[in-house]
């Protein structure tokens, strides 16, 4: 291999490793909820993208009350966040609860039911935003703060808001670790994924739970939403879609429902994507390019498919009888 | 002995229980006085388990009607009747497959918000079954069936149970492990707990229970002291393996 091509892997590892964390953010919505409910609320691209449109309000708004980047960002992500998971509880208990009133069987009750309310936010922040004809796009700000590139060893080049993507991630997953983990509500939310009519004998709301379980998987998905806009810069009310079908794949990747599975998965796809995004052109002589760098992950995703359809962490399922 | 002058903790009255279009439950009537043990024996879909599932509120009654200490609850939600007291341990024993002993325990004790008597009930769990001790921080999925039975009734302790409802807790044991788990319901009866036992072992639960009910197709058949029924020859061909 060229030796040039070697030097730059350390920086497309960190940048494979920077799209891998905003994958794995969305990736824990979708799994959490598949733990506790067993349906994939493919609804949860759109609160992603509405976490995304929230952090432009609230840069467009606050900027001029509020000087510093970082501060804003850290208002934008907690007010996102909190929209978000707002969003995926009210998607909860107006669409989904009822369906399990009614005692669906039928899997494609749920996923149609998703597949609705998606078109239905997209139209919903279309309609807020006033975007009626034309590209849609919301930009955010740059800040000269957040832009600049820091050098890393190795000669790793690494853009403020890159790292603070990173730290902040990392944050997010650790926090939830020590909710699920070690908290009352993660045991809660534990007990209610393996089986909820025993836990409701131990005195636990289902119900609640699982409204807390779309809140705290609706958050994530919120603060990636920012991170990802800051890190693109442009938004609109249909980026969800890609985002969040790579975001299942990681999920997929890992073995949905494991919460370790979608950050390892999430992780995993990020940086196959860039390597093999980057690296491509070079090895078909310019044949593959990287616009190919998407079917990468969907490649992926239909092997793993055919060959661990329980993913890295998933146990294989026997069917319920 | 259960003082048979006091009122009755919970209180049965011509329960009907449905499973769609089919009865499983055809009006049953009966009582638990505070402090007996109380058993319901049958052959298999005689509605036992139904019965119990019904009282917890896993079902909602067709008809009829459930006082629990005076009140009303049939048709209330698990998790409230859970919060009265109402502890039911479930067929099968329901352990949390990936949840620790020790969080198995906690679930238990979900609704105690008072951290130091949650920790004194698991010592008293594990005072009881010192076996659950040993394997604390084991998945609950990995242990033998005894020691599953023994930590879904030490997880129905961590309720503080007022009336505890024990569906089939030796269905599957080794001999030596069903005299373990009689006793120990003998003994949480001395201490005070007043149980509802369903039991396939009808000889054994009649010889540790105050009152018994034989159900048959969802009703109830005969009902009396434990030791009448066990004399009784009708009930002695039908549940007790000869006549």
């Amino acid at each position: 291999m060229d030796g040039a091509l070697l030097e730059i892997l350390p920086s497309i590892i960190l940048e494979g490793l920077l799209v891998g964390s905003v994958y794995a953010m969305i990736a824990l919505g979708y799994t959490m909820v598949y733990g506790v409910l067993g349906l994939i609320n493919f609804a949860h691209s759109e609160v992603f993208m509405i976490g995304a449109v929230t952090g432009v309000e609230v840069f467009r708004y606050l900027s001029p009350h509020i000087e510093n980047p970082f501060t804003l960002l850290v208002v934008a992500i907690v007010t996102a966040g909190f929209v978000s998971g707002a969003t995926a509880v009210t998607i909860e208990r107006l669409a989904y609860r009822p369906l399990r009133r009614r005692g669906y069987t039928n899997r494609l009750v749920p996923l149609i039911t998703a597949i609705g309310i998606s078109f239905f936010l997209q139209d919903l922040v279309r309609l807020i935003e006033g975007l009626w004809h034309g590209e849609f796009y919301m930009n955010y700000p740059s800040h000269a703060e957040l832009e600049h590139t820091l050098v890393l060893p190795l000669d790793m080049t690494l853009q403020v808001k890159g790292l603070i993507t990173i730290v902040v991630t990392l944050l997010m997953l650790a926090g939830l670790w020590f909710l699920v983990k070690r908290t009352r509500l993660g045991k809660a939310i534990r007990a209610v994924a393996q089986d909820a009519t025993t836990a409701s004998l131990m005195g636990v709301n289902p119900d609640s739970i699982i409204a807390r379980t779309f809140f705290i998987g609706g958050f994530l998905g919120g603060v990636a939403g920012v991170l990802f806009g800051v890190l693109y810069t442009q938004v609109n009310p249909f980026c969800g879609f890609i985002p969040g079908i790579k975001a299942f794949t990681a999920a997929v990747l890992g073995g949905i429902g494991s919460i370790p599975g979608a950050m390892i998965g999430g992780v995993i796809l990020g940086q196959l994507e860039t390597l093999g995004g980057f690296y491509l052109p070079f090895f078909t002589n310019g044949a593959v390019g990287t616009e190919y760098k998407d079917v990468f992950g969907f490649v992926i995703l239909v092997l793993l498919l055919l060959c661990r359809p329980q993913g890295i962490f998933g146990k294989a399922q026997k069917d319920k009888v | 002995m259960p003082d048979p002058a006091s009122s009755p903790l919970l209180d049965v009255k011509d329960l009907c229980v449905c499973y769609g279009k089919v009865e499983a439950l055809r009006g049953i009537s009966f009582h638990i006085l505070p402090g007996e043990i109380v058993t319901l024996i049958g052959a298999n879909g005689a509605g036992k388990s139904t019965t119990l599932r019904t009282l917890s509120g896993l079902l909602a009654p067709r008809a009829g009607q459930i006082l629990f200490r005076g009140a009303p609850i049939g048709g209330r939600p698990p998790h409230d009747l859970a919060a009265q007291g109402l502890i039911h341990v479930p067929e099968g024993r329901r352990i949390f497959p990936r949840l620790s002993v020790d969080e198995n325990l906690d679930m238990g004790g979900y609704l105690e918000r008072d951290a130091a008597s949650s920790l004194r009930r698991k010592e008293e769990v594990f005072a009881l079954f010192p076996r659950l001790a040993e394997r604390r921080r084991q998945d609950g999925g990995t242990l033998s069936g005894g020691e599953q039975q023994m930590l879904a009734i030490g997880r129905a302790l961590m309720q503080n149970p007022t009336l505890l409802l024990l569906d089939e807790p030796t269905l599957g044991l080794a001999p030596v492990l069903v005299e373990v788990i009689f006793t120990t319901i003998v003994n949480l009866n001395k201490a005070g707990k007043t149980i509802l036992l369903v039991e396939q072992n009808a000889w054994h639960a009649l010889q540790i229970a105050h009152r018994g009910y034989v159900l048959q197709t969802g009703q109830v058949e005969m009902e009396g002291p434990a030791r009448t029924l066990a004399d009784n020859p009708s009930v002695k061909e039908s549940y007790l393996g000869g006549g």
